[in-house]
């Protein structure tokens, strides 16, 4: 038996990680919440709840519903504010040798930049993830993520006011996703990860009420990963940035798709409510098959599809 | 806390519509306090579904077997089928697997003055009621036990609370089973009677409303135990929160059902807003 353990670390944006599995952003909290069930020294990032430039309040009850193979979240981007996190939340990232992506996002540029500015000079934070699934305030909602030069002038700014490697996390509500990722690598990010959620919609039929207060949410689970499988794919084809593949990720096997179709790393997000320890057996699991397919580099999978 | 990987013991229709399920948990009694929760799934037969929500009614230990065997440690949901998970895990058997994560949350504080206990459980809001009991019992309080249902159906295990010593009031809508009409009534009653009194209670919403009316008006104290729409239990998702004390849209106060409760003190909350809304409980008894 060949006792050598495969090789399991990747680059993304010139970060070194120890493996390729992360938490997606809002499924882990700030990372602490989870540390009870979770040796936090064995994933290969942790990745913050998404920050903003004020603590932000979020949506109003119910905001999450079961439905098949997945939920639905409105939880309207709930989170400390960026001072906070900086003050109360970063301290405990010393404890903890995995990098940390700080997740932010803003309402107008200027939320935006500010937020990447106050976060220049906290060495806990080792990448930034900037989500730019959200509306515009100041030009009538329109989502910086669905719109290419929208996406292009938040990333640009975002790119000057702070040097860390910058992902960009696309969404997947556009009508073609690779126009919004070239768009975002040639404004500068480092990485891409895509998907955020899709936006849906439940009805509970006795009350004839929309299930979640904000009528519509963000799918995630199992029921978005063919989508998201998709994407990424495409995704991967049109750009020459490392890509991070998210969306539906449950098990070992789920998360290989995504490497396979050239994902140079994975987010795991619903998977961790229904069990904590979800993305350790990931890890494990995408080590024995490296094994059994006689791998001895995780790099050897990454983009190998067949077509 | 911790995710138990373990297995059932016993599932049984206690009365039409409830279940008792005992599962198996060592280590789990001595560190589960009155009012917390645990957020349980079946291993089988669906992969994805997200756990549920589950007070702790008891703990307790199997002892030793005449083999020898070492005491079995347990814990005990009480629990109402209302949908899809509750009706996968009344199809479960002694011997299936499932991961129990807990104990989680806030449970009932208990200080140590002498005034009257007054629990009001509210159908399965009797749950987190039984361990707050077994503690006030075992610090030397008197303890009743107010409990409100819609049909005899609904009251469940009041013996068991009799057994620890506890005086139990029944009350039904239909009078079925103990007094007619409202828990609240009952607890009206007792206020009177009583020149000091501590008020803890879990039910419906609307109950809960009436019951805080009731003590507020009386200066009585009160913790109330809440349920919420939950995907993690451990504060990460953000899912779950309540509307607290002051909340406005300018000033916005949530707090967070799986972490700050599920017991609050009435003080902490929005009760104006949250029974309007009918929020923080979509419990068996207040959805239809
Ligand atoms: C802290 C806490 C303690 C609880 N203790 C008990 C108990 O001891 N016994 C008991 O019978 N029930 C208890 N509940 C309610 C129980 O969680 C729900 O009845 C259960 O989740 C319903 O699941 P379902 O799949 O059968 O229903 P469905 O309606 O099919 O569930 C759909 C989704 O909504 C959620 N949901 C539905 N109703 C509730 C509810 N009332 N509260 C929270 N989530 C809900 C489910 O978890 C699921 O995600 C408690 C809830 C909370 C928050
Ligand atoms: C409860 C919840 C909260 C989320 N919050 C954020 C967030 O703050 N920022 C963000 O970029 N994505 C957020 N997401 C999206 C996830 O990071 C991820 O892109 C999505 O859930 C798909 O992955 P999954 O199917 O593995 O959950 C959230 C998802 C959920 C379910
Ligand atoms: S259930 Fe996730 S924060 Fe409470």
């Amino acid at each position: 038996m060949n006792a050598k353990r495969p090789n399991l670390s990747v680059d993304v944006a010139g970060i070194r990680l120890r493996n390729p599995v992360m938490p997606a952003s809002g499924t882990f909290g700030y990372g602490e919440e989870y540390a009870p069930f979770v040796d936090l020294n064995r994933l290969g990032a942790i990745v913050t709840k998404g920050l903003s430039l004020n603590p932000k309040a979020g949506n109003p009850m119910p905001r999450i519903a079961e439905t098949t193979s997945g939920m639905l979240n409105a939880i309207g981007l709930q989170n400390v504010g960026i001072d906070a996190f900086v003050a109360k939340k970063c301290p405990y990232y010393r404890e903890v040798a995995t990098p940390v992506f700080a997740n932010f996002f803003g309402n107008t540029l200027e939320e935006y930049g500010e937020v990447a500015r106050r976060l220049c000079d906290v060495p806990e934070v080792t990448a930034l993830e900037l989500n730019i699934s959200c509306p515009n305030v100041k030009q009538g909602g329109i989502v910086f993520g669905t719109d290419p030069k929208a996406a292009a002038e938040v990333v640009s700014l975002v790119r000057k006011a702070n040097a860390k490697p910058l992902i960009v996390k696309l969404s997947p509500n556009v009508t073609d996703i690779t126009v919004i990722a070239r768009a975002v690598e040639e404004a500068g990010a480092d990485a891409i990860s895509c998907i955020n959620t899709l936006t849906g919609m439940a009805v509970d039929i006795r009350s004839r009420r929309p299930k979640i207060a904000n009528r519509t949410g963000g799918l995630s689970g199992p029921a978005i990963r063919p989508v998201a499988v998709r994407m990424v794919h495409q995704v991967v084809q049109a750009v020459k940035v490392p890509v991070i593949g998210i969306g539906g990720i449950m098990t070992a096997a789920d998360a290989l798709e995504f490497l396979i179709v050239g994902a140079r790393a994975v987010q795991v997000g619903t998977a961790n409510f229904i069990d904590p320890a979800a993305m350790l057996a990931i890890i494990d699991g995408i080590e024995a098959f490296l094994a059994e397919e006689g791998l001895d580099d995780i790099n050897q999978l990454i983009g190998s599809l067949q077509v | 806390m911790k995710n138990y990987q373990t297995i059932i013991l016993s599932n049984q229709e206690i009365a039409p519509g409830y279940w008792r399920m005992r599962i198996l948990a060592p280590g789990f009694a001595a560190v589960a306090h009155p009012g917390q929760f645990v957020m349980l799934r079946p291993e089988q037969p669906l992969p994805t579904m997200l756990r549920r929500p589950f007070g702790i009614f008891r703990t307790g230990c199997l002892p030793p077997e005449c083999s020898g065997l070492p005491p079995r440690e347990y814990m005990e949901l009480l629990y109402k089928v209302v949908g899809q998970g509750t009706r996968i895990m009344s199809e479960l058997h002694a011997g299936d697997r499932v991961e129990l994560l807990g104990p989680l949350g806030r449970g009932f504080a208990v200080g140590d003055n002498a005034c009257a206990k007054l629990l009001v459980g509210g159908g399965i809001g009797l749950v987190p009621l039984f361990m707050l009991a077994e503690a006030l019992i075992a610090a030397g309080h008197r303890v009743r036990l107010l409990m409100g249902g819609r049909t005899r159906d609904d009251i469940l295990a009041v013996t068991e609370f009799e057994r620890l010593g506890v005086e139990t009031y029944v009350s039904t809508d239909d009078g079925s089973l103990g007094e007619e009409g409202l828990v609240t009534n009952v607890l009206e009653r007792k206020l009177d009677e009583a020149p000091c009194a501590e008020v803890f209670a879990c039910g419906p919403m609307p109950m809960l409303a009436a019951v805080e009316r009731i003590c507020s008006a009386r200066n009585v104290p009160l913790q109330v135990s809440l349920e919420a729409h939950m995907a993690c239990g451990v504060g990460a998702c953000l899912g779950c929160v309540v509307k607290g004390a002051g909340h406005s849209d300018q000033r916005p106060n949530y707090l967070c059902t799986c972490k700050e409760g599920p017991v609050f003190a009435a003080g902490q909350l929005d009760w104006g807003r949250a029974a309007a809304s009918g929020e923080g409980c979509a419990e068996g008894g207040c959805r239809q």
